[in-house]
């Protein structure tokens, strides 16, 4: 047998048994969230229904989705002015701005949880016990996989000579902002919010020992009385998630040469939702 | 005294800009940026690692890792270690496979995209969901459970596993195989058709050529990866919270069992030296997989 053919069958082979490996369990979600009552009942979507049926799950995906669109703009507005600003006005505090973002991905958040604990104790006594205040810890976690995606997309654009030009013909530093480096770079803006969605409706660790229940920890709490309907929900959530991410690749295949080596990075790839 | 102060004046207008006050101006712009950090990461880790220092009583000494020395906590810490070991060593040595598959195929084709992208999505994949998945999968009444009990075979017969290490290292090659691909995906790139060339003109085998080219070259790249898979699987908490619902059975649920239990009220310090002592097995395992991997872009490119 030639080299050629023998390559040919490990690489079928490999395909099979990862392709089975992969694919099983989402089929095996799907088959078991359409179980009837008994063995022999037909097929049902009785667990799907059951979902928009549990108030407590209907609290819980809207609170994961506000706290998904507050993270995201918080994020925004948080680091998108400071980079700017730090490659403009002060370059020496480029290293220092990036390794202080990236240090999220050496602190394992079942740690950070456990420093955040007395800081939300503060917080729920003094400011708010609102679930939203989950948030200024989502903006921690998702820092690392937004300043990479950023960061990217300010390396594709010369922000030096476009600020400058546009200073000169009188734009104030909010106009700078918004009306020449956001258009510029709103792939990378894109991406970065769509990042942080996945993230923060995958999010567990933090919502769960600091005593708030969203997405997931609805799902865990309702697959101890249902198994049905929470496989119902997580497979719903995955395929959400799925979709946002397809989309992050879809626009990852468009992009500038620069781009697309960061949207290979490991670091930046591994936004998990295990965390 | 006028001829004391006119020429520090005089100094001062001849300079258009001072000095002195451009700085400060230029620094207010990261103030947010510096005071969001401080109190949501820099504020809790200087939480974590004075607290852990602080025992029962208020004073300051080791006792909190003194605690770790426990059996049950040691035992823990041995559980995390053997898991992420296990589904790093197995993650990476079935992700390279598949990237080898991948990277012998066509550099442009559907299969490469459409499998890169896959692994993109799966890598992401975890916490409750992924327990989920595995729970309808292989659960007692799982789909593949109940197909293989339909047949005759038993995969429980010794006892149901999933909720134990194995059934969870199984899980996290669920994230840590697509991660593999990923990451060594673009070392694999980096090898020239011209080496495998290079040692068939010189007589070389295929052995010969893994052995002494590709194998060397590749290895710290592949050694790095593994690293980095080994600090995502120690660093995992949501799955195996959602699958082991009783006892501290690895780092991470016994942070949490410290953190809720009575246990945490008596001796708040504990969760925070096993928070540490986890920060810094996963800091010292980053830093060399970025050692090795600067070592690997040497010659990539």
């Amino acid at each position: 047998m030639s080299r050629r053919a023998k390559l040919q069958i490990f690489r079928v082979i490999v395909f099979v048994l990862m392709g089975a490996f992969f694919l099983t369990p989402l089929i095996a979600m799907f088959e078991f969230s359409t179980r009837g009552n008994s063995e022999t009942a037909p097929r049902t979507l009785e667990a799907w229904a059951t979902i928009f049926q549990t108030p407590d799950m209907v609290d819980a995906i809207t609170a994961s989705l506000q706290l998904a669109a507050i993270t995201s703009i918080a994020m925004l507005v948080l680091l998108l002015p400071t980079m700017v600003w730090v490659r403009l006005r002060l370059p020496g505090l480029n290293r220092i701005v990036e390794f202080i973002c990236l240090l999220p991905l050496t602190v394992p958040a079942i740690a950070l949880v456990v420093g955040l604990r007395p800081i939300y104790v503060w917080i729920n006594i003094n400011l708010t016990d609102s679930i939203l205040a989950l948030a200024f810890a989502y903006v921690v976690l998702v820092l690392p996989y937004a300043y990479r995606s950023l960061d990217a997309g300010l390396a594709a654009i010369d922000i030096k000579t476009l600020s400058e030009a546009a200073r000169s013909l009188g734009a104030g530093w909010l106009t700078v902002m918004w009306r020449v480096i956001v258009p510029n770079m709103s792939s990378a803006i894109l991406n970065a919010c769509l990042l942080s969605v996945a993230l923060v409706l995958g999010e567990y660790t933090v919502a769960n020992l600091l005593g708030f229940e969203n997405l997931q920890v609805a799902i865990a709490y309702v697959g101890l009385v249902s198994a049905g309907t929470s496989v119902a929900v997580a497979l719903a959530s995955l395929v959400f998630a799925f979709l946002l991410l397809m989309v992050i690749s879809f626009f990852g295949r468009r992009r500038t040469p620069s781009l697309t080596a960061a949207a290979t990075d490991p670091q930046y790839l591994t936004a998990g939702q295990r965390t | 005294m006028t001829a004391a102060g006119s020429p520090a004046v005089n100094a001062s207008a001849a300079r258009p800009v001072p000095g002195g006050r451009r700085l400060p101006l230029s620094w207010l712009g990261i103030i947010p940026f510096a005071v969001y950090i401080g109190c949501f990461l820099l504020l809790p880790s200087a939480i974590i690692v004075a607290g852990s220092f602080v025992n029962s009583e208020g004073g300051i000494d080791l006792s909190n890792f003194t605690s770790i020395n426990e059996p049950f906590i040691i035992q823990s810490f041995a559980n995390s270690l053997l898991v992420s070991a296990i589904s790093a060593i197995v993650g990476a040595f079935s992700g390279a496979l598949l990237a080898y598959a991948i990277v012998t195929g066509n550099p442009n084709g559907l299969l490469r995209r459409g499998v890169t992208s896959a692994a993109g999505v799966l890598a992401q994949f975890g916490g409750v969901t992924l327990a989920f998945a595995f729970i309808a999968t292989l659960g007692t009444i799982g789909f593949v459970t109940v197909f293989l009990k339909n047949i005759g075979i038993d995969i429980f017969a010794n006892g149901v596993w999933l909720y134990e290490l194995s059934g969870l290292t199984l899980i996290y090659l669920y994230f840590q195989i697509p991660l593999m691909v990923l990451v060594f995906l673009p070392a694999l790139d980096g090898v020239r058709p011209q080496w495998r060339e290079a040692t068939e003109s010189l007589g070389g085998n295929t052995w010969h050529y893994w052995r002494y080219v590709a194998g060397p070259l590749l290895a710290p790249s592949f050694l790095g990866c593994t690293l980095l898979l080994f600090a995502n699987s120690f660093s995992a908490y949501a799955t195996a919270a959602a699958l082991i619902t009783q006892g501290g059975v690895i780092v991470p649920l016994e942070i949490q069992h410290v953190l809720v239990s009575e246990v945490g009220r008596s001796q708040p310090g504990l969760a925070k030296a096993l928070a540490l002592a986890m920060i810094v097995i996963v800091a010292a395992v980053m830093a060399v997989y970025s050692l090795l991997q600067r070592r690997t872009s040497r010659w990539l490119r």
